[in-house]
């Protein structure tokens, strides 16, 4: 999709005070490849690690050195590009793209700059209010990463830690097709996905797996396009959103204060959720790129590119229509389900053999709740999908109420346990027994006269009398059951 | 082709050359020299050649991706004018 065929949507535009505007949003995000070793050196690429004990000679540019490239890493980029329907170029090159910081040792970093591994593509997005929309790719390309500079353990020095340095970068390039920061947070949450999915980079965004440099315009609806600004390794999806508000309004404010937008480089400052100019570098977009004469082009064959598409999973947008089709779920459902694989797995295995919409309900609503409740993800959850599917079955089979589930549910997410053992053990079985049910339901009859003729006169009142029996039974009596016998004592129906 | 005395100061900062202005006019006279030479080759016409990035006819080699190296953070920072605790220390470099 380009530009100019995406409708301007009166609900996306932002006031001004001379009038309507529309941001324009395009997104460069950094997703770090998941791989044992570096793009090009043997050395780990694993998190962390104690100060520059990632590093083999390549990492550190000593003399002599060349760079070998790592075949999975490779892989990695094509399973990614295929994930994003894009094409994959057979042939790249690798450039070395020009710059001084005291975290790239070489003096260069090692990047594809005219002709990336991937090229053209496209990512789905499902808003909450139904809306697709849809995001294309330009490219993405495979670069090294720079090490860590540390500031705040000298007064007068940095410290450098190159354990980053040549840890494989994939850098995926949208167009600008988004609208408005909801847009571009749901795209990144959708990247994000994707690539989980693929296992191609761990989404972790903590450890810095995936940042966003976020390029910001605004224009008259529909107009010619404005000057944009490029917001430097936004780090997590709250800030993407707020830097781009936060961007589009400073733009807007200017421009109708009279003022110009100037194409430059930003920081995004998370404590103040304002953006500010980097100390400005005339210089620093001079990068000379030029091919890297230590490497030979990148080449693989088709075929190569068929195993991998062979091999790859099913992808959340094929996972979310599955769902609507095959299991009958609500659109919202699948997409809450589909965000994480982890989540999706759970749910296939609650559903199976069951309900699924039930399934569905029981996952989202009580499981999902409670592990956001206590900030974990399904990889926490203390609960299998065994032991919820068999509180599913306690309720299809009648043996307990849905309200005692919730109880069971609660017992075994703190305790663990077999839900059906737990019933048992402690007497939560549901009342089936007609003359169990009756006592009760003459007791409270025979307790409450006055209440019993105003029900006949007035039969809304059959309620107060149901909640009495169930609280005499301790919420095990069949509900119909009890429903059905006032009825008759009562002679109301 | 060929390049101002602005534009070799400009050359010499990029690549962290210190250049002194008494050295400028002469580097000016060099790289335009060396420009002027390497200009005879846009009398050859290339349209349809593709860049050529290797002279040799072979497939770039690949490593399969294990951990074969680094673990020796005392070598690294070795031969650095300063460091300490295995980081290398730097004057300070903040954005």
């Amino acid at each position: 999709m380009n530009m100019a065929e995406r409708k301007v949507d009166a609900k996306k535009l932002l006031k001004g005070a001379t009038g309507d505007w529309e941001v324009i949003v395009g997104l460069e995000v950094h997703a770090q490849v998941t791989s044992k070793a570096k793009l090009f050196s043997g050395a780990s690429a694993s998190y962390g690690g104690a100060p520059n004990d990632h590093v083999s000679l390549v990492d550190a540019a000593m003399p002599g050195m060349l760079p070998v490239i790592n075949e999975e890493c490779v892989a990695q980029a094509i399973r990614t590009g295929l994930g994003l329907k894009a094409q994959i170029n057979l042939r790249s090159v690798f450039d070395r793209k020009n710059y001084f910081y005291p975290d790239l040792p070489q003096g260069y970093q090692i990047s594809q700059f005219k002709q990336p591994i991937v090229g053209e593509g496209v990512v789905v997005l499902d808003m909450l209010d139904g809306e697709r929309v849809e995001v294309g790719i330009e490219r993405l390309h495979l670069e090294q990463d720079a090490g860590k500079s540390i500031h705040d353990q000298h007064p007068a020095y940095s410290y450098v830690d190159l354990n980053r340095s040549g840890v494989a970068l994939m850098e995926i390039v949208s167009k600008p097709d988004m609208r408005s920061a909801e847009e571009a947070r749901t795209y990144m949450t959708k990247l994000r996905t994707i690539l989980r999915y693929l296992g191609t980079c761990d989404g972790n965004m903590e450890e810095g797996s995936m940042r966003a440099d976020v390029n910001v315009s605004v224009r008259r609806p529909g107009g010619p396009l404005g000057t944009r600004t490029e917001t430097k390794n936004v780090n997590s999806i709250r800030f993407l959103g707020q830097a781009i508000d936060y961007e589009a309004r400073r733009q807007i404010d200017l421009i109708e204060d009279g003022g110009t937008v100037v194409q430059e480089t930003r920081l995004f400052d998370p404590g103040k959720g304002e953006t500010r100019p980097m100390r400005s570098k005339e210089e620093a977009h001079d990068y000379r790129y030029f091919p890297d004469p230590d490497l030979l082009p990148l080449e693989f064959t088709q075929s190569f590119v068929d195993e991998l598409a062979a091999a790859l999973p099913e992808l959340p947008d094929d996972k979310r229509a599955r769902f609507i089709t095959d299991f009958g779920l609500p659109a919202y459902d699948a997409s809450v389900l589909v965000l994480e694989k982890a989540s999706a797995d759970f749910f296939e295995q609650v559903a199976a053999g069951r309900d699924a919409k039930q399934a569905a309900n029981w996952v989202i609503n009580e499981l999902f709740g409670r592990l956001n409740k206590e900030g974990h993800g399904i990889e926490d959850s203390p609960m299998s999908a065994a032991q919820l599917g068999a509180i599913i079955d306690l309720v299809a089979d009648g043996t307990i109420s849905g309200k005692i589930a919730k109880d069971v549910f609660e017992i075994v997410y703190t305790e663990g346990g077999e839900p059906r053992e737990i019933v048992e053990a402690r007497g939560m079985r549901q009342v089936t027994d007609m003359s169990a049910i009756e006592k009760a339901v003459d007791e409270i009859i025979a307790a409450n006269p006055d209440k019993v003729a105003q029900a006949q006169a007035k039969p809304t009142l059959l309620g107060w009398f149901v909640g009495q029996v169930m609280k005499a039974t301790g919420g095990k009596a069949n509900p119909q059951a009890v429903n059905d016998l006032l009825k008759a004592k009562l002679g109301i129906g | 082709m060929s390049v101002d005395q602005d534009t070799v100061r400009r050359i010499a900062h990029l690549a962290r050359i210190a250049v002194s202005d008494a050295e400028v006019p002469h580097l000016q006279d060099e790289l335009n020299s060396i420009l002027g030479w390497v200009e005879q080759l846009n009398a050859i016409d290339v349209s349809g050649v593709e860049p050529l990035t290797s002279v040799v006819e072979m497939t770039m080699k690949k490593r399969t991706d294990l951990v074969t190296d680094g673990g020796y953070p005392e070598a690294i920072v070795k031969n650095a004018p300063l460091s300490e605790d295995n980081y290398f220390v730097v004057p300070k470099v903040v954005e």
